[in-house]
């Protein structure tokens, strides 16, 4: 039996190739050259959620959605979020409630609020109670986070992490109770639904982009930068098979 | 040592389940399925951490009289629901069927079909031709809804032809381009965690 799967030479190349990227950002980081990143409104607007909350006296409600789980890259996105908006809920002595639908999810949040109350110096003012396991069941779930917005009405609304059909159910019952609403997911069917309820929506990339932009670590956003030049490849691929293609017809190369 | 163990258990379970997808080899399929096993028993631990966390939370409400009526009956709920399976089964005719088709199904059936509502309320709002994009969104919109109800084929069959095109093009090119950047950005996140430079799952440590 070969070790070698030849069929997935392809997805190799390109892995090596984004590896190579990667970290060659990381060391020209370390030589001491800089990156920025462009302004982010969603991630731009934690503050004024998270202000206006204090505020109005009123809770802040942040959500992972019900489409995912712990291994997937959009919920590790949505921790370092969640990470920010603790640290300035537990700043300004506001209330954070974490309705999630996985255990594993719960725990992981648990640790993550309670890092982020301790670094702000306010260790006292995290509530494991206000993260906790509601459901696994998609609509029990909504129902539940719906119950919640009506009768909290929260001031600000977190929509970040995987979502499916529950993302316009939660988003519209944030909005009619007039809730500031910062969302993102990886899902393009319910970008546009968050695009239509919510104030903030971070599109593709930007949920991502969101921990080195909050943190302004150094390896992260040579990481996002590191992307943007794998999507600058791409783009080039893209315009070259193009060209190819116009030219012949019968290449197929580029379907590889 | 407290950062270090958990870095070095995630960046081999992250090499491996990499490493193991180029490789045909029986050996890799026996690591990859068995991770998948363990992780299947780890959650089912953690399940029972989430349902003895909402029975603390839900005692803890009903005794601060806090949403007590809800948590009364999301216990009620939780505590039944075994107990009428352990009694009656589970099979066709059982206690638990009846409930889970009489009350649970239509339940979760109704808090769908709040979408439609939802959808109603969120397009009128997304609709108003206040700018340029919003007008041109609002155009589209009319175009791919009318292509998409028979009557409108009755009249013309460009409604239909038009509906295509702008799901096929303009629509499809701005989807992939987002589905690009969501790729590259789930590639980098992961990358990130494997190689120990995102942290913020180890209690928040950046």
């Amino acid at each position: 039996m070969p070790i070698f799967d030849a069929t997935t030479l392809p997805t190799l190349v390109v892995s090596a190739i984004s590896l190579i990227i990667v970290a060659y950002a990381i060391i020209s980081v370390k030589r001491g050259r800089g990156f920025e990143i462009r302004e982010i409104p969603g991630l731009k607007a934690i503050d004024e959620a998270v202000g206006r909350a204090t505020e109005m006296g009123t809770p802040v409600v942040f959500t992972p959605g019900w489409g995912g789980d712990i291994q997937r890259p959009t919920t590790i996105a949505s921790m370092n979020i969640l990470s920010s908006v603790a640290e300035k809920t537990a700043e300004y002595d506001c209330r954070l409630i974490y309705p999630t639908h996985d255990p594993v999810i719960m725990a992981v949040a648990q640790e993550v609020v309670k890092e982020a109350s301790l670094r702000a110096g306010y260790p006292d003012r995290y509530r494991a109670d206000d993260i906790f396991y509601i459901t696994s069941s998609q609509f029990g779930y909504a129902a539940a986070v719906d119950g919640l917005i009506s009768r909290t009405k929260p001031a600000s609304v977190f929509l970040l992490g995987t979502f499916e059909a529950e993302s316009l159910i939660m988003a519209e019952t944030g909005n009619s109770v007039g809730a500031i609403q910062i969302a993102g997911t990886d899902s393009t069917i319910q970008l546009a639904f968050f695009i239509v309820a919510c104030d903030y929506t971070l599109i593709g990339e930007e949920l991502f982009a969101a921990s080195g932009y909050l943190s302004q670590n150094k390896s992260i956003l040579s990481s996002v930068k590191a992307q943007d030049m794998i999507k600058i490849l791409i783009a080039l691929f893209i315009i070259v098979a193009i060209i190819w293609a116009t030219i012949d017809s019968t290449s197929t190369w580029w379907r590889y | 040592m407290r950062t270090k163990i958990p870095l070095a258990i995630c960046f081999l379970s992250g090499a491996i389940m990499f490493l193991q997808y180029f490789s045909r080899h029986p050996m890799a399929k026996t690591v990859y399925s068995g991770i998948l096993d363990w992780w299947q028993i780890i959650f089912a631990f953690t399940l029972f951490v989430g349902v003895a966390a909402f029975i603390k939370n839900g005692v803890k409400s009903i005794s601060r009289r806090n949403d007590a009526p809800y948590k009364a009956v999301s216990l009620a709920g939780l505590l039944l629901m075994p107990i009428l399976a352990l009694i009656g089964g589970v099979k066709f005719g059982s206690p638990f069927l009846w409930v889970f088709d009489n009350m649970q199904a239509p339940m979760q059936s109704t808090v769908f079909s709040l979408l439609a509502f939802f959808v109603a309320s969120a397009s009128f709002r997304g609709f108003r031709a206040r700018t340029i994009p919003a007008a041109i969104l609002l155009v589209s919109a009319v175009f791919v809804l009318l292509g998409r109800i028979p009557i409108a084929d009755y009249i013309t069959q460009s409604f239909s032809s038009a509906a295509f095109w702008i799901q096929d093009y303009p629509s499809m090119a701005a989807r992939r381009a987002i589905l690009i950047g969501i790729g590259l950005g789930s590639m980098t996140t992961a990358l990130r965690v494997i190689l120990g430079i995102e942290r913020t799952y180890l209690q928040g440590e950046r």
